[in-house]
C-alpha cells in the first residue's frame, strides 16, 4: 500500500460542467433535511443546490488553489452564520461542520484530488465504487459505535428522560448534571449490586484461571489421549446457550442446596469463564518453546521451579488476558445469576436488567457509561498484553 | 532437539556404536535393550504412558470441575425432561389399581381404584404433597389442580358414621396409647420389619426426604397378618408422626384413615375367621367391634369421592392419571412440539393452541435473518480491515472491538434508548421532518427491534472470523485476475469470494449458535412478537413452574445447538476459535 502523502495520479482543475453538478447534488441532499426541518422540503432542495453550485464555482474557479485556505474558512463562516440564524447554537455547530465539509468537498471534487491516491488506470466507475464502498463501510462502523457513543452524553441528562432534551441540544449547562452518577453512588440498591459484582467476579476469575491454566498446559503436551473430546467438553460452556446452562444449573444446584448462595454463583461463573482461559492460554502455548523447560531441567530445576521461573513468565500475558476475559464474562453475566442467585447475590447487570424491564431511571445510563469506561481500560490492557506476548515469543529461541 | 549430525544413534555407517549394535542384534535378534536392561519398546511405551498420565493429571482437576458444575446440571436437565415419578410416588396404589382399567369399557374406574385413592390421597394430604401432584397434572388437564386441592381438605369426612359407631362402642378407640399397644403387639413379640421398611421407603419417595431413624414403633407381625390395611395405615401414620411432626407415636391419636382401614379389615371374611385365634393386646375390643362393623352398610368410596367433587367421575381426569402413571414420560417433549398424550397415542393439539412450533419457527427465522444481516454488514467491514494499511486497520479495529468488549446490557440499553418512540432515532427523524411527530415509528418491542439490536450485538462475532480468514488471502490474486482480463465483479466473485467462504461459514455458525439461544436482548426489546424460545424456557422456570416442559424445550434447543457445534468443529475446529 501507499504512504499517505504520495500522489500517484496527477491532480488538476476539472471542468466546471463536472464539479458544479456534483457539489450541487450534494447540496440538494443536505438542503432537503434543512428544508424539511424548517418547513419546505422543495425550497431546501432547490436552495441547497443553487447555493452549493455557486459556492463550488467561487471556490474552485474564482479563488482556486492560491486562496484555498481563505475560501475554506469563508465557507465555514458562511454556513455557521446561516445555521445560527436558522437553529440557534446547535444550528451553529451543524452549520460549521457542514461548511467545513463542503469547503473540503468542493476542492476535492473540483481539483480531481479524489484520484490522487488511486492508480491512474482506474475507470471513473471504479473510482465511484471505491468511494461508495468506503461510505458504506463508514456507515457500518457508525452503526457499530453509535449506540455506545449516544449513551455517554445522555447519562449527563438533567432530566429523567432517555433522550436528548432541548436544553442539552442548546448546550445549555442547565441541561446537564451529574445527578444520575450521584444516584448511582448514593443508592443502596446500586451500591449493593456493585459490591456483589466485585465480590463474585474476582473469585470466579481466580478459580477459572488456576484450573484453566493447568489444563491448558496439559492439553498442549504432545501426547494427550482423547484431546478432541476433552477440548469439546471444556469449550462447551461457551457454546451451550446461557439459558440452558442457567436452567440446568438452577435445577441441579437446588438439589445440592447451592441455589441462591454466593458459592453457587461463583462456581457457575467460574465454569462460564473457563473456555476463554483455555482458548487464550493454549493459543499462547502454541508458540512456547519446549526446549526451554528441558534446558531448565537439565540445569537442575525441578518441575515446580521450571514452571514458575521459566514457563509462567513467558505465558503470563496469555494467562492474564484469559483472566480478563473470564473476569468480564462474570462481571457482565446476567442470565445465569438471574436463576442461580437470589436477591442476596444481585449483581450490577442484574440490577440493570431489572431497571431496563421496569424502566425505573436513567441511572442505568450512568452505570452503562462507567462500564464502557471499564471495557475501554480492559481492551487496552488486553491489546498491550498481546503485543508483549508477541514480543516475548519473538525473543525466545527456536 | 537432538541434531542428526551429532546424535550417535542417528549416524549411519561403520562407527563403534553401530558395530556394537549390529553385534547385539546378531546375538539377540529383535530385542533392543534400553540402558537399564528392559526392552527398548517397553521402555518407550512406559515413557509415553508417563507422558500421557502427566498430561491427563494436569487436565483432570478442570475436567472434573466442568463435569460437576456444568455437565452434571445439563444431564440433570435432560433427566428432568422425561422424569415423571411424582404420579406413581404420590398415588402408588391407585396407579397400580388403574393398570387394569379400560376407559372404553367403563367410563369411571371401579371401587378398588377409589379405595386405593382414598388411602393414597390421605397420606399425600397429610404430607401436603397432593397439591404438587395436582399442579403437575394440571399442566396436562386443566382443572385437576383444584380437584386435588379441594378433595384433600374433605377427605376426613369420608366414612364418618363408621368412626362414630366405633367410638360410640368403646371410648378406648379414641385413646392413642391403646392404639399403640394394639399395633405394637405383646412385649418382645415378633415384629413385621418388612412392612416398616416398605412404608419408610414409600414415604421417602412421597416427600423426597429420608425417613430413616428410630420412630419408637414397630408393627407386630401378628396384627399385621390379622389387620393388613389398618397396620399399613398405622405404620405410615407412626413414621409421619415421629419424623415429620417430631411427636411421640404413643401419644397421638391415629388418623381417620387408620380407623376406616380397621373397619374395612373387620368386615373382611379372612380377618373375621382369624380373629377367633387372636390373643394379643386389644383382642377383646376387636371382637366387640367386629360384629358392629360387619353390620354397617358397605362404604362406597366411589360415591364418597363423587360427593366431594363430581369431577372424580370425569373420564378425562382418570385417563390423564392413567397416562401419566409411568415413572418416565415423553409427555413434556410432546408438549414442547405442540402434541399431547391421549389414550389413542400422541396427537397434535388444536391449531390455535400450537404455540411452541410457532415459537421455534420464529426463533429459527429470526436467527437466520440476524445471521444474514451480520454477513451483509460484516463482509465489507472485514474486507476493508483486511485490505487497509496496518495502522489504519488497527485504528478501525477498535471500533469493532469496543462493542465486543462492552457489556451486553450496556448495548441493549443503548438500543432501548435509540429505538423507543421518544428515543434518539425517532427524535432525529422528526427533527429532519422525515416522520411526523404524531406518527413516530414503532421500532421497539417487536421483531424489528430484536433483529436490529441483536445484529449489532453479534456483528463483531461475524467480523472477527471473517477478518482472520481474509487476512490470509494475498491481494495479488485479485490483481492477477484483473490483469488476465477479469472484470471487477468476476475477479471478486470467482477469485476472492471462494477463498473467503471459510470465514463466512465460521462466522455464520458462531452467530447462529449465539443468536438461537439469546435471552436478555429479546426479553428487553422483543415485546411479545420478538421473543425467542429461550424466553419461553425462562417463563416456565420462573413463572409457570412447569420445569419439565422447560427442560424439554431446553433439550430440543440444546440438540439444535449441539448439531451446529459439531458442524462448527468439523468445518472450523474448536481449537481455531480466536478472541480479539
Amino acid at each position: 500500500m501507499v504512504a499517505s502523502d504520495i500522489v500517484i495520479t496527477e491532480t488538476g482543475r476539472k471542468p466546471a460542467g463536472f464539479y458544479v453538478p456534483v457539489v450541487a447534488a450534494a447540496g440538494a441532499f443536505f438542503g432537503v433535511f434543512v428544508g424539511a426541518a424548517n418547513g419546505s422540503t422543495l425550497m431546501g432542495l432547490l436552495g441547497g443546490a443553487v447555493i452549493l453550485a455557486v459556492l463550488a464555482f467561487v471556490l474552485v474557479d474564482v479563488l482556486g488553489t492560491g486562496q484555498e485556505k481563505a475560501g475554506r474558512w469563508g465557507s465555514i463562516a458562511l454556513f455557521a452564520v446561516a445555521g445560527m440564524l436558522l437553529g440557534g447554537v446547535p444550528g451553529l455547530v451543524v452549520g460549521g461542520l457542514a461548511g467545513w465539509f463542503f469547503g473540503w468537498f468542493a476542492y476535492w471534487v473540483g481539483f480531481n484530488r479524489y484520484r490522487a491516491k488511486l492508480v491512474p488506470y482506474l475507470t471513473s466507475g471504479q473510482v465511484l465504487w471505491y468511494y461508495t464502498f468506503r461510505v458504506i463501510c463508514g456507515v457500518i462502523f457508525f452503526f457499530l459505535i453509535a449506540p455506545i457513543v449516544v449513551v455517554m452524553p445522555l447519562s449527563f441528562n438533567a432530566e429523567n428522560f432517555f433522550t436528548f432534551t432541548p436544553e442539552m441540544l442548546r448546550f445549555d449547562p442547565e441541561g446537564y448534571s451529574f445527578k444520575h452518577y450521584r444516584d448511582f453512588f448514593n443508592n443502596p440498591d446500586w451500591q449493593q449490586a456493585l459490591w456483589n459484582s466485585v465480590r463474585i467476579a474476582p473469585v470466579a476469575t481466580i478459580l477459572s484461571v488456576s484450573f484453566g491454566t493447568l489444563a491448558a498446559i496439559g492439553l498442549s503436551q504432545p501426547h494427550v489421549p482423547f484431546r478432541r473430546a476433552i477440548m469439546a467438553i471444556l469449550i462447551s460452556p461457551m457454546i451451550v446457550p446461557l439459558i440452558i446452562s442457567a436452567a440446568g444449573m438452577y435445577f441441579f444446584y437446588s438439589r445440592l442446596g447451592l441455589q441462591g448462595t454466593y458459592w453457587g454463583v461463583v462456581l457457575a461463573h467460574a465454569v462460564l469463564g473457563i473456555p476463554f482461559v483455555i482458548i487464550t492460554v493454549t493459543a499462547t502455548l502454541v508458540g512456547f518453546d519446549r526446549s526451554l523447560t528441558r534446558a531448565a531441567a537439565n540445569m537442575g530445576a525441578n518441575p515446580v521451579t521450571t514452571f514458575f521461573r521459566v514457563q509462567m513468565p513467558l505465558i503470563l500475558p496469555g494467562v492474564i488476558s484469559g483472566g480478563l476475559f473470564a473476569f468480564i464474562t462474570s462481571f457482565d453475566e446476567v442470565v445465569v445469576v438471574l436463576f442461580v442467585g437470589s436477591a442476596g447475590q444481585k449483581t450490577l447487570p442484574w440490577q440493570m436488567f431489572t431497571g431496563l424491564r421496569e424502566q425505573i431511571s436513567p441511572t442505568i445510563l450512568a452505570v452503562a457509561t462507567i462500564l464502557v469506561g471499564i471495557s475501554i481500560a480492559l481492551l487496552t490492557t488486553v491489546e498491550l498484553l498481546r503485543r508483549r506476548s508477541e514480543r516475548l515469543r519473538g525473543m525466545s529461541p527456536g | 532437539m537432538s541434531d542428526a549430525a551429532t546424535d550417535p544413534d542417528k549416524i549411519e555407517g561403520p562407527t563403534p556404536d553401530n558395530a556394537l549394535r549390529a553385534a547385539d542384534q546378531a546375538a539377540r535378534p529383535e530385542k533392543v535393550l534400553a540402558a537399564d536392561g528392559t526392552p527398548l519398546k517397553r521402555s518407550l511405551n512406559r515413557a509415553l504412558r508417563m507422558q500421557k498420565m502427566r498430561a491427563l493429571l494436569l487436565i483432570a482437576p478442570l475436567l472434573l470441575f466442568v463435569l460437576l458444575t456444568f455437565i452434571a446440571p445439563i444431564a440433570d436437565m435432560l433427566f428432568r425432561s422425561v422424569e415423571n415419578q411424582i404420579v406413581s410416588t404420590t398415588l402408588p396404589r391407585t396407579t397400580a389399581a388403574l393398570g387394569n382399567w379400560d376407559a372404553s369399557q367403563d367410563p369411571v374406574p371401579d371401587e378398588t381404584v377409589f379405595e386405593a385413592l382414598y388411602y393414597d390421597m390421605f397420606l399425600a394430604a397429610e404430607a401436603k404433597e397432593h397439591t404438587k401432584l395436582g399442579t403437575r397434572l394440571n399442566y396436562e388437564e386443566t382443572g385437576i389442580s383444584s380437584l386435588f386441592r379441594s378433595s384433600g381438605r374433605k377427605l376426613d369426612d369420608i366414612g364418618e358414621d363408621r368412626i362414630d359407631a366405633l367410638e360410640d362402642l368403646n371410648e378406648t378407640w379414641e385413646d392413642a396409647a391403646f392404639w399403640f399397644a394394639l399395633m405394637s403387639g405383646p412385649e418382645g413379640g415378633e415384629k413385621d420389619a418388612a412392612l416398616l421398611d416398605a412404608q419408610r421407603e414409600r414415604m421417602a419417595e412421597l416427600s423426597g426426604h429420608s425417613y430413616s431413624g428410630d420412630i419408637g414403633f414397630a408393627p407386630a407381625a401378628a396384627i399385621s397378618a390379622l389387620l393388613p390395611r389398618a397396620t399399613r395405615a398405622y405404620t405410615a401414620f407412626a413414621i409421619f408422626t415421629a419424623i415429620d411432626d417430631g411427636d411421640v407415636v404413643a401419644e397421638e391419636e391415629p388418623w381417620e384413615a387408620v380407623k376406616i382401614a380397621l373397619s374395612e379389615d373387620l368386615r373382611d371374611p379372612d380377618s373375621i375367621s382369624a380373629l377367633e385365634d387372636y390373643s394379643g393386646p386389644g383382642a377383646a375390643e376387636l371382637r366387640a367391634a367386629q360384629p358392629v362393623m360387619a353390620d354397617m352398610p358397605p362404604l362406597d368410596f366411589r360415591q364418597a369421592f363423587l360427593d366431594i367433587d363430581e369431577d372424580w367421575g370425569d373420564t378425562d381426569n382418570w385417563q390423564t392419571i392413567q397416562i401419566y402413571s409411568p415413572s418416565y414420560t415423553s409427555g413434556y417433549f410432546l408438549n414442547a412440539v405442540d402434541m399431547e398424550k391421549t389414550p389413542d397415542g400422541p396427537q397434535f393439539r388444536d391449531e390455535k393452541e400450537r404455540i411452541y412450533w410457532l415459537l421455534l419457527k420464529r426463533t429459527l427465522f429470526m436467527s437466520l435473518v440476524i445471521t444474514g444481516s451480520c454477513i451483509l454488514l460484516g463482509y465489507p467491514v472485514a474486507w476493508i480491515l483486511a485490505n487497509l494499511p496496518m495502522r489504519t486497520a488497527n485504528l478501525l479495529m477498535i471500533l469493532v472491538l469496543l462493542p465486543f468488549w462492552t457489556s451486553l446490557l450496556v448495548r441493549t440499553s443503548a438500543w432501548k434508548v435509540m429505538l423507543q418512540q421518544q428515543g434518539v432515532i425517532n427524535d432525529v427523524l422528526v427533527w429532519l421532518g422525515l416522520v411526523d411527530d404524531s406518527a413516530r415509528l414503532i421500532m421497539i418491542n417487536n421483531q424489528f427491534g430484536t433483529i436490529v439490536a441483536m445484529t449489532h450485538i453479534l456483528l463483531p462475532f461475524m467480523i472477527l472470523p471473517m477478518y482472520s480468514v481474509m487476512q490470509t488471502i494475498p491481494p495479488s490474486y485479485l490483481r492477477a485476475a484483473k490483469s488476465l482480463g477479469a472484470t471487477n465483479w468476476t475477479a471478486f466473485w470467482r477469485v476472492y469470494f471462494p477463498q473467503s467462504v471459510p470465514g463466512i461459514g465460521a462466522g455464520s455458525i458462531l452467530v447462529f449458535i449465539l443468536s438461537i439461544g439469546y435471552y436478555i436482548t429479546p426479553e428487553i426489546v422483543g415485546g411479545t412478537t420478538g421473543t425467542f424460545i429461550s424466553n419461553r424456557i425462562a417463563y416456565h422456570i420462573s413463572s409457570s413452574l412447569n420445569w419439565g416442559l422447560a427442560a424439554a424445550l431446553g433439550t430440543i434447543l440444546l440438540a439444535v445447538v449441539l448439531i451446529l457445534y459439531w458442524a462448527y468443529d468439523k468445518i472450523v475446529g474448536i481449537d481455531n476459535v480466536k478472541l480479539g
